[in-house]
């Protein structure tokens, strides 16, 4: 059992999780991730690592209630138990100097940007961060990114706050304007990620994008996760998550992102109040 | 003394039946059944049916004990050498192993070994008295054995009654392995293998799951942190796909997935547990092996109205034990022989709608003895099908030997052990099971357990 140290919301329906499993967080780096099981009749899902703190042996999760797992999980509270928690999994994100880079992080997907754009900037790059949410009430992180970069540029769908627009506008002006950025990572939503990607391609700036596929063991041995890397197979749980995101066949992700949405809604609809439903 | 030509069958459910439930299919002798059988046993002096066991198990001893009505002296002899009994009674190949070497099976039925062993270990698990013998002095020595599938069970438990001090790391959030995520529940009852494990831990050893060595800590840093020795047993855990096109659709899985969803994540009980898959209503399941045997019975039972085993050997090549592939056959799986895919097909929203095969002929032997199957140009046919299951088998997973310098590995990306030892090229690492000889099973999983535990406490000792 894995004790949860500090739950707060960050935003509707975005929590903040902080869960003690020292070996994890002794272990952790910027851009893998852990798998959890809420309790003994759940499922395992994959969550990317938004902190580590090696010395109070935590490891910090950041989900937006999407589906049956999620929605449970912010019934959790602190003081409370994971039944199951494994990590460090996945490749770390490759950290090195490279000069100027730029760090793009859709919704939830600011969480896991957090650690690799201060792992960049920890490295001595240049890091220009753009955050991005449908409207300002949803946006998380910001200080905590501005904190780590040397330049914060933000966007909002809704014009709310920041630039009114997508962060793929933000991006684009930014790579017309800079000379010189060395590479661009950027994780949120699977649209987003593509429309990224596609923002970068003609700059030919290499486009890191953090995968999150459906999983079942996240060790290699069931191949849920295939992702099509450069037209060749890959696993995003031990191969990954991180792929070169000019490189992915985009429309296969998508697709099996939403394998199970029928079982899923089955799910939710069969859902009683909190508590495990198998005993 | 008069031979008794026939072995007492099993009661076992009816294929009507229990092709649309997951309880185990073979119920298991009654004690008359058991004494009945083992009446059969001549008690040869030489015993040939001990030669066939890869544990060693003193097979006269025990099922002399039976007759006597000495179940629990019949599970304690069992127990001298094997300490998953109830398991190996259910998932051991007995017809290539204990009897085939039975004097019996010269000329009628051998003796049910497997079954009695099944029997006295389900004796003891109903009875509720599972004693644990008395344990050596300590010796001071901690082994770490990495995997907790049937290798690194066996060498664990094996180790604990050496007098070492053993800590299993598992990857997964239950301890098994393939006895839990592969074999399904209809053949070996999840309760019965945590009850087994359960005695491994009684013998003091310690099973630390959610801990992926390769990740979370190495090889180097369990020696360099007070392991004396490492038993790596991590299994086959790479499921393979055949690389054709259409393999992504959605609706193909590896068996892996197939097999893990549905028996480790209780996939058959969603909504209730909350790990889901998917069956269509016509299921290929792409293998001949166990495992396809086993994903095309749990298609059937998940669902599927037809289910087709396609494999591109003949009947006689088949990789599958024959009491599997007749109980797939009994409970209507269909079999597509010398034919394989070559590409998938699907509709707009990406699910695999069907698929193109071809038809094969069997040629001169190949490496394996078997004879090579040769594509027949033209034969190209559609089949229909919502759900595919590929099972042309799994490689080593690379986790433990990407991390561990030094350790020499063979062409298939196995690790090089010695045979005899289970020694690999690190001095105090040793491996056995299928991350050694590529996937094959349980009981031989176990034997290179046990050889190895030996071996592990020889090198112990030997340190001083």
């Amino acid at each position: 059992m894995y004790r949860i140290v500090n739950k707060k919301p960050l935003a509707t329906s975005i929590h903040l999780m902080e869960i003690e499993a020292p070996e994890v967080a002794a272990k952790a780096l910027a851009g893998q991730f852990v798998i959890l099981r809420a309790d003994d009749c759940g499922e395992r899902i994959p969550l990317t690592i938004a902190d580590y703190d090696r010395q109070r042996g935590t490891i910090t999760t950041i989900f937006q209630e999407v589906g049956f797992t999620t929605r449970k999980l912010a019934t959790l509270r602190a003081g409370d138990y994971l039944a199951d928690f494994v990590g460090p999994l996945g490749q770390p994100t490759e950290i090195e100097n490279y000069g100027r880079v730029v760090c793009v992080g859709g919704g939830v997907g600011v969480a896991p940007v957090y650690p690799i754009a201060r792992a960049l900037k920890e490295a001595g790059n240049e890091v220009i961060a753009i955050i991005g949410a449908r409207t300002k009430e949803l946006l998380i992180l910001e200080e905590e990114m501005r904190a780590v970069s040397n330049e914060l540029l933000v966007a909002t769908d809704d014009g709310s706050y920041g630039h009114h627009g997508f962060v793929t506008d933000v991006l684009k002006q930014v790579l017309t304007e800079r000379r010189g950025i060395a590479r661009v990572w950027a994780i949120g939503p699977v649209v987003m990620m593509r429309a990224v990607a596609e923002t970068t391609r003609p700059f030919g700036v290499p486009t890191i994008v953090s995968m999150n596929p459906i999983m079942v063991d996240g060790t290699g041995m069931c191949g849920a996760c295939r992702v099509s890397v450069g037209g060749e197979t890959k696993f995003a749980c031990v191969d990954g998550p991180e792929f070169d995101g000019h490189q992915i066949d985009w429309q296969l992700a998508i697709r099996r992102l939403n394998m199970y949405k029928e079982e899923e809604q089955r799910a939710l609809e069969a859902q009683t109040g909190g508590g495990c439903r198998c005993r | 003394m008069p031979v008794i030509p026939k072995k007492n069958p099993m009661p076992s459910q009816s294929p009507e039946e229990r092709r649309r439930n997951f309880r185990e299919v073979a119920l298991g002798y009654t004690r008359e059944l058991a004494q009945a059988e083992a009446e059969r046993c001549l008690q040869c002096k030489k015993a040939p049916c001990r030669q066939g066991c890869p544990v060693e198990i003193d097979i006269p001893a025990f099922i002399k004990l039976i007759k006597e009505g000495d179940f629990e002296g019949a599970i304690a002899k069992i127990k001298e050498k094997n300490n998953l009994p109830a398991i190996c009674g259910r998932v051991c190949p007995q017809e290539n192993q204990c009897e085939k070497y039975c004097t019996l099976a010269k000329k009628h039925d051998p003796v049910g070994i497997g079954r009695l062993e099944r029997f006295v270990a389900d004796y003891q698990l109903q009875n509720g008295r599972v004693e644990v013998p008395e344990l050596p002095p300590a010796s001071g020595y901690k082994v770490a054995v990495i995997g907790s599938g049937p290798a690194g069970l066996t060498a664990a438990a094996d180790l604990a009654r050496l007098g070492h001090k053993v800590t299993v790391f598992e990857a997964l959030h239950v301890p098994g392995g393939v006895l839990m995520y592969g074999i399904p529940e209809f053949r070996l009852p999840k309760h019965v293998v945590q009850a087994e494990i359960d005695y491994i831990r009684r013998l003091g050893v310690e099973i630390k799951t959610n801990t992926v060595v390769g990740k979370v800590t190495s090889v180097d840093e369990l020696l360099n942190s007070g392991y004396d020795a490492v038993f790596i047993g991590t299994g086959a855990g790479l499921p393979h796909f055949m690389g054709i096109p259409g393999e992504n659709l959605l609706g193909i899985y590896s068996a892996n997935e197939f097999l893990t969803r549905t028996n480790l994540m209780k996939a058959y009980l969603f909504p209730e547990y909350a790990t889901p898959i998917k069956v269509g209503r016509r299921v290929a399941v792409i293998g001949a092996g166990n495992v396809a045997m086993d994903a095309a019975r749990t298609a059937l039972r998940l669902g599927a109205e037809e289910v087709h085993i396609v494999y591109r050997r003949s009947e006689e090549e088949m990789p599958a034990r024959k009491e599997e592939i007749e109980h797939a056959v009994e409970e209507g799986v269909k079999f597509q022989l010398l034919t394989s895919p070559v590409e998938y097909h699907g509709n707009e929203q990406g699910w695999v709608t069907g698929m193109t095969c071809i038809r094969y002929e069997l040629g001169e032997p190949d490496a394996s003895g078997r004879r090579r199957p040769v594509a027949i140009p033209g034969s190209e046919f559609q089949m229909e099908v919502d759900t595919v299951v590929v099972a042309i088998g799994q490689g080593p997973n690379p986790l433990v030997l990407r991390t561990t310098p030094g350790l020499e590995l063979t062409r298939k990306g196995t690790i090089k052990a010695d045979e005899t030892t289970g020694a690999t090229s690190r001095p105090g690492v040793f491996a056995g099971g299928d991350i050694v000889t590529g996937a094959a099973t349980v009981i031989l999983a176990m034997g290179a357990g046990k050889t190895a535990a030996r071996a592990i406490d020889a090198y112990l000792r030997s340190k001083g």
